[in-house]
């Protein structure tokens, strides 16, 4: 597999008044194309700071991302979906999918727009909500629109911030496999943060466990079972409780 | 069922008032102090017809709200661009806020004297007062609704590639409409107010506050209620159609 995101030596500080807190200390890893990594650590570790660089949102202090060409931060076309309060309330589920293509960048014409919609309202099964607001839908309706809006503008790695943390089991888990199937489909990467050690099991190809802050790479493990995942295998409940100890020592 | 049951409830008070009041005059029996509704419902229910030999209740009533208009859309449209670019930009609003927090607590009707000086008495000076009694209200609460924005509504513009002005037109402006639309409608209320306060004033010939000054000068104290209701009535009007509004177009607010 080619590596479609490669982050090299990435330190980020944040100087608060007159305290200078390191959040990430040399962060290096890999992302490979089609892949769905789930990058874990104890709580206030950095691991959405790690997101909100690839996305744009923030800047790292040192190091470099570059994608599979070898392109610099901001030439890698992500898209990120945040765990809540990411849609535009006022405007109908239809449109908030088509946001990100109204973007002068991407000039697209109103028919090529509708098409992308439409293909995306069915993709995440949305159909028959396309005029909705965003309030009449439930907390899962909205993170499926989320996604959708996302992918309207094709990212090469889709970034998920701890995107199913408010839902309840069952809607959760219908979420993540509709990753699975969309990854299939579609053959997106994923970049996913997550606190929940039984969804990244359930998820992911790899996962990346970082330290406490000043946060480095303190783990990858490969998940080596195919999908879909029956989480009462051996195997995985090893792995479950593997990455549960890791998250929460820290170290290894 | 429960809508009914409130508009039942509010008429309650008016109602006891009314009785209370028609009692009042009728032992008074002295119609310069308080006229009893027998002379001053045929004023409310011929509308059309001329006062004292000049223009009618509903003519008045229709000068002052041409007026009011006009003057509310001047100042809302000038509030509304310097209140997003205030709540956009904090350098601008260093600069921009302590003049508000001198002008603001003037009561509008105290430049009255400055507004004929520099635009004659008639529409311009009462189009200046309206300006300055809505301006405030509008400006605030614009800053405010920028300022209140969700930044995960900007990040996500921002994760899209949106430039400056797209964040400014698909983000700030949708976001802050429902603050900027309550700050109209507070607007609206002061602007009546103020119109009319400023056309009891000398100088005005028409419009409802100077009927009400001009009932004043000939006794004529039914007018002068009737007049008072008929503001009260246009005041009460405009806000259900604010909050009409309010609700059919941000049903959105505190949901999301």
């Amino acid at each position: 597999m080619t590596d479609i995101l490669v982050l090299k030596g990435i330190s980020k500080r944040f100087i608060d008044e007159n305290t200078v807190c390191q959040a990430l200390s040399d962060i290096t890893c890999t992302i490979r194309r089609r892949e769905i990594v789930c990058l874990m650590g104890p709580s206030g570790c950095g691991k959405s700071t790690i997101l909100r660089i690839l996305s744009g949102l923030d800047t790292a202090d040192s190091g470099v991302v570059h994608g599979c060409n070898g392109e610099k931060t901001g030439n890698i076309h992500t898209a990120m979906v945040f765990q809540e309060h990411g849609l535009f309330p006022w405007l109908s589920v239809a449109d908030n999918i088509a946001y990100g293509l109204t973007m002068k960048i991407r000039s697209r014409s109103r028919e090529q727009i509708k098409r992308k919609v439409s293909d995306l309202l069915s993709l995440v099964h949305m159909e028959d909500f396309a005029s909705s607001l965003p309030h009449q839908l439930s907390g899962g309706m909205k993170q499926r629109v989320a996604v959708a809006r996302a992918l309207a503008v094709e990212p090469e790695v889709l970034l998920m911030d701890e995107p199913f943390s408010s839902l309840d089991p069952f809607t959760r888990r219908e979420l993540q496999d509709e990753v699975l199937r969309i990854r299939e489909k579609l053959d997106t990467t994923f970049f996913i943060v997550t606190h929940n050690p039984e969804e990244a099991v359930y998820l992911s190809d790899r996962v990346i466990i970082l330290t406490r802050r000043p946060a480095k790479v303190l783990k990858e493990i490969e998940i080596p079972q195919s999908y879909p995942r029956n989480m009462a295998e051996p195997e995985l409940i090893a792995l479950f409780q593997e990455i549960t100890r890791l998250v929460s020592t820290g170290s290894t | 069922m429960t809508r009914l049951h409130t508009v039942t409830k509010g008429l309650v008070l008016p109602v006891i008032i009314i009785i209370a009041w028609e009692l009042l005059s009728l032992s008074i029996h002295n119609s310069y102090i308080l006229p009893g509704w027998e002379l001053i419902l045929p004023v409310l229910l011929h509308p059309a017809e001329s006062l004292f030999g000049g223009a009618s209740l509903f003519e008045n009533s229709i000068i002052s709200l041409q007026r009011v208009l006009f003057g509310f859309m001047f100042a809302g449209a000038f509030a509304i661009i310097l209140g997003l670019i205030c709540g956009w930009s904090e350098p601008v609003n260093e600069y921009v806020n302590p003049l508000v927090q001198i002008l603001r607590p003037v009561p509008p009707i105290a430049w009255m004297p400055l507004a004929i000086a520099w635009f004659k008495i008639g529409f311009g000076s009462l189009i200046f007062i309206i300006f300055i009694g809505a301006f405030f209200p509008v400006l605030i609460s614009t800053i405010e609704g920028v300022r209140t924005l969700r930044e995960r509504w900007l990040e996500v513009a921002e994760t899209f590639d949106a430039t400056t002005w797209e964040k400014f037109r698909t983000v700030v402006i949708p976001g802050a409409l429902p603050s900027i639309w309550t700050g109209l409608r507070l607007a609206f209320g002061v602007a009546w107010m103020c119109l009319v306060a400023a056309e009891m004033l000398p100088g005005t010939s028409a419009g409802l506050g100077y009927l009400i000054m001009y009932a004043y000068n000939l006794g004529q104290i039914q007018v002068i209620v009737a007049g008072m209701i008929v503001i009260g009535i246009i005041g009460i009007a405009s806000d259900f159609l604010f909050r009409l509004g309010q609700s059919r177009m941000f049903g959105w607010q505190g949901k999301e």
